[in-house]
């Protein structure tokens, strides 16, 4: 209470000064427009935000993936119809990357599309685990629950390079590795340890925000259930995949669907760990987007709007299927 | 292991069970054994790798260049020695004899080093064989690489810090007018278009920051904000879960105060002022929090728009120490703890508000 009382006086006293200045103005506005238009000029601000910044750019990403050329500003494109959309998939084989024209492109597709089940399935399985351990009668839940969180709080960099200063060739992790008589390993250097440090990395910074979100469904789950349950001397396994489960069923699904929209989307720490290294070994979708976009010269912004359009695309069909599973397994 | 055995005599279901049972018993038993292994091994993994950020950030560069790594931080212990200007670096040298002597540094020479005994300085400098020496160390927290960082590099830092503060305050001030402006709008009137309006702001939630980054930059290019600071404020400050937070919230606050308010020729934006804003300071508090984490950690969209060095934000110059040829460890490991520490610390008191936020609405 005393947190919300001092921020709000904090707040609105720095806020009163010059709400004195717009009043004023602002009543003229409402007498000018009539009051009736009130609520249109309350919206505007917010709506032209999420026109010009939300909606339009899901247009010019279409006009983008029809046209060509290295030129930023529309009117110096030519169009090319859907020549980018083949180019991507251009392959004589596609379960061979190098036999596509494109061949970044599928190697980062395939990376997504190991890297994001893998990815959402440990975490959400680890964030369970803990939200089950949390959510028993424990000394000190505050300040586990604390500690589980807190990388959520870290900017991405910093959980990166955090993580980077233990990988690296005379790291700490090596340090250890050399103490108790193993040979240091280059983690950040072999493929397949980069990618399990990628997984592990991005669980280690986000399972604390899907932790809290599976805790706040345990305990919404009534204890009268339980009660009910023990009264029948029902085992705890039973009780666990009878009651909680699925009690908590839409609450995973709610979980299942924002980790996977957001491990697909992984930029900022692989970026900085890895690179999308060794090679492409851990380049994801979005990285191969910046690169084709921003990074390399020329710019390819068609090519670059063609595969986030389609990366969209899949985002909406995936979180479509898992919906609608949901709702058949609800109903069945 | 014992403990397992223990739980397939009582809990024939599995080995795991334990996991399953459910709080509201009595007393301690095994599967509170296990509990609390795996939230201490949580601790061990989530917290160890930040500690020793922490702890590495007070090294020397000479410190932190060795392997195995140490656990604290040691710098070589120093002595001012009568007749040199710097203080010099001391040494344990076994003599011939064995008998182990603490002498002073004075400069290395191939495989000899030239010695001077800080107790009897008279004696003057003698030549010792490098092998013989061991430097003597003591656990140091230097503040060198902090004070390197602050005030060395032409005090860039502060400039990254004021770009990085501008964006998050800026951006944050905006999203909370803008956003109970417009979810003001959409819970206190009737009008023709509202539900087509919540309908727009909503879909957003549906876009992906990262599917729209080309056209994104392009706006921002014909707006002019390219290297510019507001060509990372402007984009993100419509958010759509913060409408939603701040318009369920405020469907809450009964309609009979704006109507009294209008009673005494009040005008609508007094009404919105001074009287829904105050009440909604809760949703707002949230609304804020997570604004401001998500500024202060941005990472990609100010990495395409903020191009040239003078406009970059921390997190930016953080990431461009990390991709020069020679990576500077000592300043990255000072610099990853200062800009974390902000956060770290609002988070102490913050913490309610910031679970509560995410259980609620699974906003981020």
């Amino acid at each position: 209470m005393s947190t919300t009382n001092w921020v709000s006086r904090a707040g609105f006293g720095l806020m009163s000064l010059p709400a004195r200045v717009i009043e004023p103005v602002m009543s003229g506005v409402q007498r000018l427009i009539g009051i009736k238009r009130m609520p249109w000029f309350f919206l505007i601000p917010n709506l032209t935000a999420v026109m010009l910044f939300a909606l339009l750019p899901v247009l010019i990403n279409v006009f983008y993936s029809l046209t060509g050329s290295d030129r930023l500003y529309p009117q110096d494109r030519p169009w090319v119809g859907g020549r980018n959309y083949e180019t991507l998939f251009d392959c004589t084989n596609y379960l061979d990357p190098s036999t596509c024209s494109r061949d970044l492109f599928w190697r980062a597709l395939g990376n997504t599309l190991t890297f994001v089940p893998i990815q959402v399935v440990c975490m959400i399985g680890i964030a369970l685990i803990t939200a089950l351990c949390l959510n028993r009668e424990i000394r000190g839940r505050g300040f586990f629950r604390g500690v589980f969180f807190f990388p959520v709080m870290l900017s991405p960099v910093v959980v990166a390079l955090t993580w980077q200063w233990i990988l690296q060739r005379n790291g700490a992790l090596n340090g250890i590795f050399s103490a108790i008589g193993l040979n240091p390993v280059n983690w950040l250097v072999f493929p397949n340890t980069a990618f399990f440090w990628s997984v592990f990395v991005t669980v280690w910074a986000h399972m604390g925000f899907y932790t809290i979100i599976l805790l706040a469904g345990l305990q919404a789950i009534p204890r009268d259930v339980y009660e009910a349950a023990k009264m029948d001397s029902a085992s705890n396994w039973r009780v666990f995949t009878k009651i909680t489960l699925p009690l908590l069923r839409p609450v995973l699904l709610v979980v299942f669907i924002l980790s996977m929209i957001r491990s697909v989307q992984t930029f900022d720490e692989l970026y900085i760990l890895t690179g999308g290294g060794p090679g492409s070994a851990t380049m994801l979708m979005v990285q191969y987007i910046y690169e084709i976009g921003f990074a390399i010269q020329p710019r390819n912004f068609g090519l670059a709007a063609a595969a986030s359009l389609l990366l969209g695309a899949a985002l909406l069909v995936f979180t479509a299927i898992q919906l609608h599973l949901s709702r058949r397994a609800q109903n069945g | 292991m014992v403990d397992v055995t223990l739980a397939r005599k009582s809990a024939p279901s599995g080995t795991f069970s334990w996991l399953f049972a459910r709080r509201g018993r009595q007393g301690f038993d095994w599967s509170d054994a296990l509990t609390y292994g795996f939230l201490l091994l949580g601790v061990l993994v989530m917290f160890t790798p930040v500690l020793w950020v922490v702890i590495s950030s007070f090294k020397t560069p000479a410190n932190l260049s060795e392997f195995p790594p140490t656990v604290l931080p040691y710098s070589a212990e120093r002595v001012e020695v009568e007749g040199y200007a710097q203080p010099l670096p001391l040494f344990e040298v076994a003599g011939e004899d064995g008998e182990v002597r603490l002498l002073a540094q004075i400069r290395r020479v191939g495989l000899n080093a030239q010695m001077i005994d800080p107790q009897d300085v008279e004696a003057g400098p003698f030549t010792v064989p490098v092998a013989s020496a061991v430097p003597l160390r003591q656990v140091n927290f230097v503040l060198e690489n902090y004070t390197n960082l602050l005030v060395g590099q032409g005090g860039d830092i502060w400039r990254y810090v004021y770009n990085s503060l501008f964006i998050t305050v800026v951006a944050t001030v905006i999203t909370l007018i803008m956003n109970s402006m417009a979810a003001f709008a959409l819970s206190k009137y009737k009008f023709r278009g509202r539900n087509v309006a919540l309908l727009a702001i909503l879909a957003t939630l549906m876009i992906p920051a990262t599917v729209v980054l080309v056209p994104t930059y392009l706006i921002v290019a014909q707006l002019g904000l390219v290297g510019n600071l507001w060509g990372v404020i402007l984009p993100t400050v419509a958010t759509p879960t913060g409408v939603f937070l701040l318009r369920q919230y405020m469907l809450t606050i009964p309609d009979e105060l704006i109507e009294a308010a209008r009673m005494d020729h009040a005008s609508e934006w007094r009404i919105f002022w001074r009287i829904i804003l105050p009440l909604s300071s809760p949703a707002l508090a949230v609304v804020a929090i997570f604004s401001i984490l998500s500024r202060w950690n941005d990472f990609l969209l100010p990495l395409i728009v903020l191009n040239r060095r003078e406009v970059f934000t921390l997190q930016l110059a953080l990431a461009s120490y990390q991709n020069e040829n020679e990576i500077r460890y000592d300043l990255l490991l000072s610099m990853t703890t200062l800009t974390a520490l902000p956060l770290a610390l609002s988070f102490i008191f913050l913490q309610r508000y910031i679970t509560s936020g995410i259980a609620s609405t699974g906003i981020k």
